[in-house]
């Protein structure tokens, strides 16, 4: 089952997401990428109703993207987030509702910090050190309390999120097999190899 | 607030009669005897409900005190019973001397918090005269009660000084129910997922014309012991007390369990 996890460290946001794409009981896919790249310096998990996700997450991509085109400067990550809160929020109420999670990740160059939001598709939004979605945050948010360090390195907040997958996959029945990682800081985004 | 258990009726084929919200049924209990007229068509079963108001949790209290009132909220942000976020505020400032708590769906605490944000803000600039209590309590009920039939799910609470032609200020406090209707109190307004503790702690506690400082202390010893035993509320509270002539805002630390 689909599970993603977030947290922030010193100067970047860590965003990890399963890659495996399931119709039922079947595996579609084990490759897919649940991480979009929304500006320079923003990333966005996305979970849920399969369809929904990859509608929504579009949507928010390319809107986002238009800001940046007609301002030349792209939104920061508090505003980008409040706006994505918002149309999940307007769409929880229409006749048909987005069914989508979201771990909205993204470093402020304006004032260099990092930046994590948990939303989720009754358009819920907190503003968090550590994030999970699916069933592995019932695994993952009591290890994130225990061992997450806001100032951390980039390396430990990695340790972190191993143990936090790592968990997952021991104890999870219908644990996800592999994980796509990236990270975003002060020279945007890249991928990592856990 | 409290209908968490609810009868419901299931036919033999376990198939649902009667509306039960999609999304409820985490545990269920057979009734050991089935009402005559119920018998061999459908069985009636006892079965928890998780309600949309409850789902984030989190609790409210306003109190009136002499020449002063104060509002009170929980910081917690739960999805059902797992915990999200333990820093979560249901109040937000109108003016210098108004405050309004929002409990309910925390979805809907936002959305009503950028409305009301929006609607005070155009209020000023029409008006160029600032808003008072009982003008902002009305535009509240009215914004809830457009939407009656689909309502926000949150129940507000507002705590503030009124201005008297004298020009002195008295205490005004209020709250709604989910579709706008409002209530008016002299002692105190609670509302959340601890509502029916509150309302006993706050009973027991309150007493009339009380100094900011006992009335921070009251309202304070209030929700604290009333979150404690409200598993959905919790996690450190934020108290604003306000005055003519200041706003004291401190942040308590409660049981964080």
């Amino acid at each position: 089952m689909e599970c993603s996890f977030a947290l922030t460290g010193k100067d970047y946001v860590l965003v990890a997401a399963d890659t495996t794409s399931a119709r039922s009981i079947i595996k579609m896919k084990i490759d897919e990428d649940k991480i979009k790249t929304l500006s320079p310096h923003l990333l966005m998990a996305y979970s849920g109703e399969p369809g929904d996700t990859v509608q929504f997450a579009e949507y928010i991509e390319r809107n986002i993207r238009l800001y940046h085109i007609r301002n030349l400067y792209p939104l920061r990550p508090q505003s980008a987030a409040a706006w994505i809160r918002r149309s999940l929020a307007e769409s929880l109420r229409s006749r048909h509702p987005y069914s989508v999670n979201l771990l909205v990740g993204g470093f402020d160059t304006a004032d260099q910090s990092p930046h994590l939001y948990w939303i989720d598709y009754l358009g819920t939004m907190a503003t968090v050190p550590y994030a999970a979605h699916g069933y592995g945050s019932y695994f993952a948010s009591s290890l994130l309390d225990r061992y997450h360090n806001p100032d951390g390195t980039l390396e430990e907040g990695l340790a972190t999120l191993r143990r936090a997958i790592d968990e997952t996959s021991k104890r999870l029945i219908v644990a996800p097999g592999k994980y796509m990682v990236k990270v975003v800081d002060k020279d945007g985004i890249r991928e990592i190899e856990l | 607030m409290s209908q968490i258990w609810k009868y419901v009726r299931v036919t033999p084929s376990g198939g649902r009669v009667r509306g039960v919200p999609a999304r409820s049924s985490t545990t269920s209990i057979s009734l050991p005897g089935t009402p005559d007229h119920l018998s061999s068509q459908s069985t009636l079963i006892l079965r928890f409900v998780m309600s949309i108001m409850e789902h984030n949790g989190g609790s409210v209290v306003a109190m009136a005190g002499k020449n002063c009132v104060a509002i009170a909220c929980d910081l917690r942000l739960g999805a059902g019973a797992q915990t999200i976020a333990t820093n979560f505020e249901k109040i937000f400032p109108v003016t210098d001397r108004m405050y309004l708590g929002l409990a309910g769906l925390a979805s809907d605490v936002v959305t009503l918090r950028e409305k009301f944000r929006y609607l005070t803000n155009m209020f000023l600039i029409k008006e160029s005269r600032p808003l008072e209590p009982s003008t902002f309590a009305h535009l509240v009920s009215s914004t809830l009660y457009e939407r009656r039939f689909g309502p926000y799910f949150c129940e507000p609470v507002l705590a503030g000084l009124e201005r008297t032609p004298s020009g002195s200020y008295k205490p005004y406090i209020v709250g709604t129910d989910l579709i706008g209707c409002l209530n008016f109190a002299k002692d105190f307004i609670v509302t959340g997922t601890a509502s029916d503790k509150l309302f006993g702690v706050a009973e027991g506690l309150w007493e009339p014309d009380l100094e900011p400082e006992d009335l921070f202390e009251t309202i304070s010893q209030t929700l604290m012991n009333a979150v404690d035993r409200d598993a959905y509320s919790g996690w450190g509270a934020v108290v604003h007390v306000i005055t003519p002539d200041k706003v004291i805002t401190r942040t308590l630390k409660g049981r964080m369990d």
